[in-house]
């Protein structure tokens, strides 16, 4: 796998699905179109000054709230390459797995600042920050959705699934 | 070491014992989709090559939150779940001629049984737990799985044990009990995990406040919340006309949890969630001194839009009028629950005092539609999340309440005690 590289953007705790992409815009599920509101009330100029490949850094419990998929699709199709937090929530943890979203949880976000770049060694499992060498092990992902990966995804297992049924 | 319930209806499932932690595949007994959610799932389940579901009476359709349409975007949308479930002949389709909201209509349906796995493409999929089932919610991506296999993957939780002991208040319902937990573990001190909810309290506690109580326990992070079947629940369902056998399991004595939390009920007061988060408790009281103007009142969705939310709001309003500069929305969650309240007078004394009563519909609580907040406006709401902007504008601002202190608060124009009204 790839390494990821970008500039950081710092949230709090607590960044709810509603913060990511308000309801008002779940009329569509246009990945692009929900891209363009992605994080609009938790900070309004997010999605027209991001750069593609920028990583979000937040605390604990992102994206708490709604089962909306319609969060990590915003956020991956508005170029976000990552989402580096304490603690996500379990649906957003489910969700971005399924999206093809890279998510990592460290204990130390505080220490990483907003504009600092990071890149993210996701085979050594290591965030490095790049402004001032500090390293960070990010959790590794469970064993069984290892598998899911290895797999292409929930919905490849599912066709190997039907496939072996057949 | 015996099992909890939860742990109970997975090894159910898996056909062999299961313990916390584990992963067990196991198929799914009744699958939720909405017209939000369901659109991605069906864009899945065709990508996937999947010509039939696993289990067709095993899928509900429920279209609640942006329709009867609210514009041509979320008219679209629907569009393509009616053409599915066209397609696919789905029993369980329900448009707007049968609507409600999801978590409400399934049960009152009898969709959803006692020992059932649930998922649903919608957070408050938990709320069934009232019923003594597992339900949780998941993303679409998960229910399109689910839509092809018939199961889904689950790593079977750990529990945390909720005692709730003593005689409640006036006016304390099952809202309270969980905003109260919620204020005593915050908003994600579940997270991953069970929450069982058992007590001196809930043995007398009503369906209605079993289902708000579970209804909320993804708002402390949980993945599930449950009430174990007991005379309460068997009564609901008795003259229901049910899809599935109804099997009981119970928590073992010697079962393992992780937490156990107690709470004596008997002084508790109405608990309100101060902005910006459901586990910003205070009680009813420090609201009153903190003088809370309020411009609008919701009563509705499906935490707080039942029979006896109805029915309280209106015994309260009945003769009265909405404040002056207050606003009052009631949203039966569902058709029936709507006829019932017609039939037995609520909806004209709500009417009376100057309540705007709509369709049953998720619209208001997400700021979807039917109920938007404007710029720096307050609103007392009986929903289940006051995060910002939830409701409309980013400036606005949400009290989370039961029925009654909401319906009070209507006719003072500002948080109010029912008592005082």
């Amino acid at each position: 796998m790839a390494k990821l590289e970008g500039k950081v953007w710092r949230f709090g705790e607590n960044i709810d699905t509603d913060l990511i992409i308000a309801a008002r815009y779940l009329n569509t599920s246009d990945p692009y179109k929900l891209a363009e509101h992605v994080m609009e009330d938790a900070r309004p100029e997010f999605a027209s000054s991001l750069s593609k490949g920028d990583i979000i850094v937040a605390g604990a419990n992102f994206g708490s709230g709604s089962s909306r998929e319609h969060a990590p699709i915003a956020l991956k199709y508005a170029g976000v390459s990552a989402v580096v937090a304490s603690s996500f929530a379990r649906i957003f943890y489910r969700n971005s797995f399924n999206m093809g979203l890279p998510i990592f949880e460290i204990d130390s976000v505080d220490e990483i600042d907003e504009g600092s770049k990071l890149s993210i060694d996701m085979d050594s499992g290591v965030i490095k920050n790049l402004d001032n060498g500090k390293e960070y092990k990010f959790k590794p992902i469970p064993e069984f959705m290892q598998k899911l990966v290895n797999a292409g995804g929930l919905i490849n297992y599912a066709k190997e699934k039907l496939e072996k049924e057949a | 070491m015996g099992l909890t319930i939860t742990e109970k209806i997975f090894s159910e499932h898996a056909g062999r014992e299961v313990r916390a932690g584990e992963i067990v595949e196991v198929p799914i007994d009744m699958v939720i989709g909405n017209d939000i959610t369901t659109p991605i799932s069906i864009k899945a389940f065709k990508d996937s090559g999947a010509k039939k579901l696993a289990n067709p009476d095993g899928f509900s359709i429920v279209l609640d939150h942006f329709i009867p349409a609210k514009d041509i975007a979320s008219a679209n949308q629907a569009k393509i779940s009616r053409e599915f479930a066209w397609e696919h002949d789905l029993k369980n389709f329900f448009d707007e001629k049968d609507m409600g909201i999801e978590h409400a209509l399934l049960p009152e349906k009898g969709l959803v049984v006692p020992g059932d796995i649930i998922i649903g493409a919608d957070s408050h999929t938990c709320t069934h737990g009232a019923l003594g089932a597992f339900a949780t919610g998941m993303g679409s991506t998960d229910l399109a799985y689910a839509m092809i296999t018939g199961g889904n993957w689950f790593k079977v939780p750990e529990t945390i044990k909720v005692i709730f002991n003593g005689e409640l208040q006036p006016y304390v319902t099952g809202k309270d009990l969980i905003l109260e937990v919620i204020r005593q573990i915050g908003v994600d001190g579940a997270l991953y995990q069970a929450l069982e909810f058992v007590g001196t309290t809930i043995d007398t506690l009503d369906m209605d406040s079993r289902f708000s109580l579970c209804n909320m326990a993804i708002e402390a992070g949980a993945k599930s919340g449950i009430v174990a079947v007991d005379d309460i629940t068997r009564e609901f369902l008795k003259e229901k006309n049910l899809a599935r056998p109804s099997k009981e399991f119970y928590s073992d004595a010697d079962a393992n949890y992780i937490q156990t939390i107690e709470i004596d009920v008997s002084k508790l007061e109405p608990v309100i969630a101060y902005p910006h988060l459901p586990s910003n408790g205070h009680s009813l009281s420090q609201a009153i001194s903190d003088d809370i103007k309020v411009d609008q009142v919701f009563i509705g969705s499906c935490t707080n839009g039942r029979l006896s939310d109805i029915e309280t709001a209106a015994k309260i309003v009945k003769g009265k009028k909405v404040a002056r500069h207050t606003r009052m929305i009631v949203t039966p969650a569902t058709q029936k629950i709507m006829e019932d309240a017609s039939r037995l007078g609520y909806i004209k004394d709500l009417v009376d005092a100057g309540a705007v009563v709509s369709n049953p519909t998720c619209g208001a609580c997400l700021g979807g539609y039917m109920g938007i907040l404007a710029d720096d406006e307050v609103a007392i709401s009986t929903t289940n999340r006051n995060f910002v902007g939830r409701m409309g504008a980013r400036s606005s601002k949400i009290y989370l309440s039961n029925s009654a202190v909401a319906a009070a608060s209507a006719i003072a124009g500002k948080i109010a005690s029912p008592d005082s009204i």
